[in-house]
């Protein structure tokens, strides 16, 4: 069975899915990520999507619970990239995506977790993250 | 409302796991993309696949899949036959109703299907195994 990574990068996870993955595949990640999150201490999770060409009712199920699950181990889920032909057939076939928030990319998805919690990622009062910008990201 | 008629031979996909699953997405959608679907269309009927090909899995305990490229004289197509020789449906109109499940997913597979395609046919009956045909066409 293929896996799909998780990579850390700085207090967030981010998943890109590259792959079209059988069921297994994503009960997997789900799995996978519940670790890293209690693992890491992340805060944000962010599932890239762009590379999927459909979500069924399956995959839609899977992304709530990663919502689900993360919230109760305290970290904020955006699922970022949805195709628009993804989103038109989503609600044709009546899932409705619940409690999943979403963001066009990647950068947007880290500015609505940053904006969730602004005690981490504002005025770094921890102190272990600074790398704050209030200029524009370029990538 | 016209069948259409078959143009060349049907592609037959064995579903027995859930490898074979991702198998029915992909041979959908290069039928589709072939017959000139558009990505809409495209992205609805491998969608609908999907749900019915897991459902042969699951409930039907495997069967297959024939996915073949149709005309009705005006139009071009794609359509799929799921078999399989499992219970079968009680039920049929319970089944088909949105959220209805008796296997723990979120009901939406059957109903969902249905609303995402342009014909879909059902025969089945306790006993009798399930055979499902669904075309969408082009536009
Ligand atoms: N091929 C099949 N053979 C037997 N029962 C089926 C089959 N497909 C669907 N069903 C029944 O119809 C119900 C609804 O299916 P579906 O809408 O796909 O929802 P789900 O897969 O989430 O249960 C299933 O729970 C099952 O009881
Ligand atoms: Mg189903």
């Amino acid at each position: 069975m293929e896996r799909v990574p998780v990579l850390k990068i700085g207090d967030i996870l981010l998943v890109s899915i590259q792959l079209d993955m059988s069921d297994q595949t994503a009960v997997q990640l789900q799995d996978d990520l519940a670790e890293r999150i209690v693992s890491t201490g992340c805060h944000g999770v962010i599932i890239d999507i762009t590379a999927l060409d459909i979500v069924d009712s399956f995959v839609g199920r899977m992304l709530s619970t990663i919502a689900s699950i993360s919230k109760v181990l305290d970290a904020e889920t955006v699922v970022v990239g949805m195709r628009p032909a993804v989103a038109i057939t989503l609600v044709e076939l009546g899932l409705s995506l619940n409690g999943i928030r979403t963001a066009l990319n990647v950068e947007r998805g880290m500015e609505l977790i940053a904006a969730a919690r602004p005690d981490e990622y504002d005025d770094g009062e921890g102190g272990d993250e600074d790398a704050d910008d209030e200029t524009t990201d370029t990538r | 409302m016209t069948t259409g008629v078959d143009l060349g031979h049907p592609q037959a996909q064995a579903i027995q796991s859930d490898e074979d699953v991702v198998r029915v997405r992909q041979l959908v959608r290069t039928v589709a993309v072939a017959s000139k679907l558009s990505l809409v269309d495209q992205t609805k009927l491998v969608t609908a696949a999907s749900e019915l090909a897991r459902n042969t899995l699951v409930y039907g305990g495997g069967g297959t899949a024939e996915v073949a490229a149709v005309d009705n004289g005006r139009r071009r197509g794609v359509r799929i036959l799921f078999a399989d020789d499992g219970p079968g449906i009680a039920d049929l109109d319970l089944a088909l109703t949105d959220g209805y499940t008796t296997g723990g997913g979120l009901g939406l597979g059957l109903s969902g299907a249905r609303r995402l395609v342009d014909d879909f046919t059902i025969d089945t009956g306790p006993g009798r195994g399930t055979r499902i045909t669904v075309t969408k066409w082009s536009r």
